[in-house]
């Protein structure tokens, strides 16, 4: 249950152990087989599939930004305008436009969750909370699946910028999502002891790792063993490099605009490039119960055109967008109807998401809403539906299945139904 | 693996009584005698559920690792040595009653006891996140110092309730008018309609979730959207003013106030709020408990102060009592009687009904003594059980879904701030300063794993749950640094010069980081070490130190 901690491949525990005392022998037989491993990685690196998620806490008022009622009481004051796409967004967004033939609105997502939490487990889910099982979210499922594209990944396949993302639920803590800040500073990850001493520490707490899961056999007690593990393989990767986001030119960080969700997009450009398949940005306070319009085109469309504009550009110009879905929501949309408090309430039933990348098509505007925007007026789709899409366009079956702690069958997606026009 | 030759001695009592418990395993009669009737309840209780699914609960934990247990979920970190050794001395059969009986009532605990449960009350009341930023109105050394002088002096669970929905007052230590328990509210009041008031109260103190109900009626349970803004009403009398330090625009402190309340008519005299219904249609409400009971509908505070009848309704309400021992009961099993504990009701059946109607009775009938129920928990059989899964409950596994039939002690990772505690005291109790700077010490520390979701309502998460931000804390952070120093004076250094052989001085630090001394193999790899750090003991318990503190098996409560 416990893994062993570098022990290089074809070499039993016990040998790996009588090397550890004093010697450095261990340390450069493990450097050997990396190597190895490298001269796969080219062809690897080629077929490798990844995600983005744009995550925006608090629920974005979608009427005002992807599907705008320009006209009706519930409309707003924003002006819709034409994209690159086949279809109109919001004047703030002059620059996401441009990208639109890259990416697709789904205005028909209609959802029944509008509590922050509950709403943000189903959208990271496809599942709707359950007190008894605790599903896995979107970053561990899409790690999970593609981590066999990568055998060479020391970092962690599921990292989440500025944000908490949603757990790795049954698929256990080594799925877990890796939480970092926008700067991509990671705290404590100074050695402070030389390599040989580390290993040789490694081992005696791998002794007491083993002991203990041994005694409980709980999950909880292996569980720990493969974090450490990730732990150290983090600590002395050289793939850590990709969390350097310092080291773009000024001309590209000001291109993602300076500010946390900017410099939190570049980092994951640079982390999906270094291999990451999962990577979540988050952009919170959406939650605008109060003046919403003005909030809105003061700073929340501004960071948001920058920064998202700028991800689809680059990712396109170094010809990573093929590879690369990009999955743009919050946990619902707001109340087309405009409060006395000149906000928006949350609401579930007809908002937008915008997705594009990978094997998903660009360009359009799925399904449609009222003309006051408070019904789905075509086949609505859940967050199940946008989950299997994804899937699909990333090239993960969705016949998978996994198996619950309980023993319990989960379909990928919880089942969704693919929606066909976006992917082939 | 040969051992090296320094630890080929025997197995000899070098600690005298202290292995001589542990190797004893598991105690035999306690004091039945005068043990409170209550032990008894929840024992028979929790019986009969094994019997009924036909289970073998796990043998009884091993004393040390009992003394372990209990350390953490009464004060918050694990024993030191002496500790230790002092409860593996007394021989008498009575002895873990007495050790519960020390941690509650013993005046060298009552510090550590407060400023535990005063942190546990902290996060629950105004998160982690709570007062951590200076726009914020809620002061967290305000409310920290309420809680740790309530619990210093055993307030009653229900009368610090009551102070804490009904208070008035300022929120820093030391302005005019201080009252710490102010902090609960002030930070919910003024947004939304107070609707996080509301939310909050009848969540923590009732076991009722709310926060849908605000806009439409509840999928699962009997809440409806009207019954939110009657239990709303209470709360909109209810004011947070800012004080500001003269001449600028720094808040100072927050003033929790109650003023008269015209209601969204304009009528104090008939004050009511108005909210809309999902069609469209609006809908009147005035302040109603949870049961259906009215209070007057004026908004002037001397007719009527909403917040002071909601507390005495609340007060004679069944549903306060069950809230607490479902969430006393899971602090310390790891699992209450419902998932999740703050959701009961019709619509959540408690797994084990008649125990919590039970002891909901005696914690009143007690006068809501929390070191009472505290005894009867600790004292219990369940509490007692080793943290192992045997093949006669393998069914018992709430981890996987099952409902907990507690017929093991679960395991749960220690709280960010258990390990803290533990860290420091397991590095020879170096707690240094005035408390005021341990307590900035700690809270710097404790921000690195607080994670917000950037809503309204402050909903937060925290990175100390068993991820690689965790471990690369534990491993590198500044925390371990101290712990395993070797300076003149530190733990390591004074463990160096004490015994008589390298045997003793291993079984001493197990002992201290995991309430048991090594097996042979972990033996024989500190011999390895030893020789690899080129015959330099103190290097070697170092590296031993460092491989405790980072297993699973010392950040586990088990």
């Amino acid at each position: 249950m416990i893994s062993n901690w570098k022990t290089p491949r074809g070499m039993s525990r016990r040998h790996f152990m009588n090397h550890m005392a004093g010697s450095t022998a261990a340390v450069s037989a493990a450097m050997t087989m990396g190597g190895a491993i490298a001269a796969n990685a080219d062809q690897m690196r080629r077929e490798r599939k990844s995600a983005i998620m744009l995550w925006m806490g608090g629920g974005p008022p979608t009427i005002d930004l992807w599907d705008l009622k320009p006209g009706a009481p519930t409309g707003g004051p924003f002006q819709p305008i034409s994209t690159s796409g086949d279809m109109q967004i919001c004047e703030h967004l002059p620059m996401v436009a441009k990208q639109m033939h890259n990416l697709s609105i789904v205005r028909s997502m209609s959802t029944r969750e509008a509590d922050h939490n509950r709403g943000r487990y189903y959208m990271h889910t496809g599942f709707v909370p359950n007190p008894n099982i605790e599903h896995p979210s979107y970053g561990a499922v899409v790690a999970h699946e593609l981590m066999s594209q990568r055998p060479e990944l020391e970092i962690p396949p599921f990292v989440t910028v500025g944000g908490a993302s949603a757990g790795p639920g049954f698929l256990g803590m080594a799925w877990s999502p890796f939480a970092v800040t926008s700067s991509g500073r990671i705290r404590n990850l100074d050695m402070k002891l030389d390599g040989s001493r580390l290993r040789q520490r490694m081992a005696a707490l791998q002794e007491i790792e083993s002991g203990f899961a041994n005694r409980t056999r709980g999950l909880p007690a292996g569980e720990h063993g493969k974090v450490l593990k990730k732990t150290f393989d983090l600590m002395t990767s050289s793939q850590m490099e990709a969390f350097r986001v310092e080291k773009e030119d000024e001309k590209t960080k000001e291109r993602y605009g300076t500010n946390g969700f900017g410099q939190g997009c570049l980092l994951a450009r640079r982390l999906v490039e270094g291999g990451v398949p999962f990577v979540e940005v988050d952009l919170g306070g959406w939650d605008l119960h109060n003046n919403v319009h003005q909030t809105l085109s003061d700073t929340k469309l501004p960071q948001l055109d920058k920064a998202m504009s700028a991800l689809v550009e680059d990712l396109e110009q170094r010809g990573l967008l093929q590879d690369t879905a990009i999955i743009w929501m919050g946990e619902f949309g707001r109340t087309p109807r405009i409060n006395q408090n000149a906000g928006r309430d949350h609401w579930a039933r007809s908002w937008s998401c915008v997705v594009g990348g990978a094997g998903i098509k660009g360009g359009l505007a799925v399904g449609e809403t009222s003309s006051d925007g408070m019904a789905v007026e075509s086949e609505p789709f859940s967050s199940e539906d946008l989950m299997a899409t994804v899937c699909k366009g990333l090239g993960i079956s969705l016949d998978t299945t996994f198996m619950s702690k309980n023993r319990r069958p989960m379909k990928i997606a919880n089942g969704g139904k693919v929606i066909s026009e976006l992917v082939a | 693996m040969t051992p090296a030759s320094i630890f080929n001695l025997r197995l000899t009592a070098v600690l005298g009584g202290l292995i001589a418990v542990m190797m004893g395993g598991a105690l035999q009669a306690r004091a039945q005698s005068v043990a409170p009737p209550q032990i008894a309840m929840i024992n028979d209780a929790i019986e009969q559920g094994w019997a009924d699914y036909e289970i073998t609960p796990a043998k009884e934990a091993a004393d040390a690792i009992w003394c372990r247990r209990v350390f953490l979920d009464i004060i918050g970190r694990i024993p030191n040595l002496e500790e230790q050794q002092e409860f593996a001395s007394d021989r008498g059969g009575d002895r873990r009653a007495k050790l519960v009986d020390r941690l509650l009532h013993d005046d060298r605990y009552t510090e550590e006891y407060a400023n535990h449960w005063a942190t546990v009350w902290t996060n629950l009341l105004i998160g982690r996140g709570g007062g951590m930023d200076r726009r914020d109105l809620t002061n967290r050394d305000g409310m920290m110092k309420y809680l740790r002088d309530s619990f210093a002096a055993n307030k009653s669970y229900d009368r610090m309730v009551y102070e804490l929905v009904t208070a008035e007052g300022a929120t820093k230590p030391g302005a005019a008018g201080f009252n710490g328990a102010v902090n609960f509210l002030v930070g919910k009041v003024n947004e939304e309609k107070a609707v996080l008031a509301a939310s909050s109260v009848s969540r923590i103190f009732l076991g009722q979730q709310v926060q849908c109900t605000q806009c439409h009626n509840h999928p699962f349970n009997d809440w409806k959207q009207q019954k939110f803004w009657e239990f709303n009403s209470f709360f909109r009398q209810t004011r947070a003013l800012r004080r500001f330090v003269d001449g600028t625009r720094d808040v100072e402190y927050a003033e929790l106030v109650s003023e008269d309340y015209a209601g969204e008519a304009g009528d104090p005299n008939d004050a009511l709020v108005f909210y809309e219904m999902r069609n469209g249609l609006t809908r009147v409400a005035y302040p109603v408990f949870t049961d259906g009971t009215e209070i007057a509908k004026s908004g002037y505070v001397d007719d009527v102060n909403r917040r002071k009848e909601l507390g005495r309704l609340m007060l004679d309400s069944q549903s306060l009592d069950r809230m607490a021992i479902n969430r006393y009961w899971s602090m310390f099993l790891g699992y209450g009687f419902t998932k999740p504990i703050d959701d009961m009701g019709p619509h959540n059946n408690p797994t084990h009904p008649e125990l919590l109607d039970n002891l909901s009775e005696a914690f009143r009938g007690s006068s809501y003594n929390l070191k009472d129920l505290i005894t009867w928990i600790t004292l219990s059989r369940p509490y007692s059980l080793a943290s192992v899964l045997g093949s006669n409950n393998q069914i018992d596994d709430p981890s996987i879904g099952e409902t907990p039939k507690f017929s093991r002690f679960y395991l749960r990772q220690m709280s960010a701030e258990q390990l803290y505690q533990s860290l420091v005291s397991a590095s020879g109790g170096n707690a240094q300063g005035t408390y005021e700077q341990q307590e900035k010490k700690r809270r710097d520390w404790m921000r690195q794993f607080v994670v917000t979701f950037g809503t309204d309502e402050g909903d937060e998460a925290t990175t100390f749950d068993g991820s690689i931000p965790q471990a690369l804390m534990l491993f590198n952070g500044e925390l371990t640094q101290n712990a395993t120093s070797i300076k003149p004076g530190s733990f390591l250094d004074r463990l160096s010069q004490s015994g008589r052989s390298a045997r003793e001085r291993l079984n001493r630090l197990y002992m201290a980081g995991l309430s048991r001394t090594p097996t042979k193999r972990e033996l024989a790899l500190a011999g390895e070490l030893y020789r690899a750090r080129g015959g330099k003991e103190i290097e070697m318990l170092q590296d031993v130190w460092w491989a405790i503190l980072n297993s699973n098996e010392f950040i586990m409560q088990h």
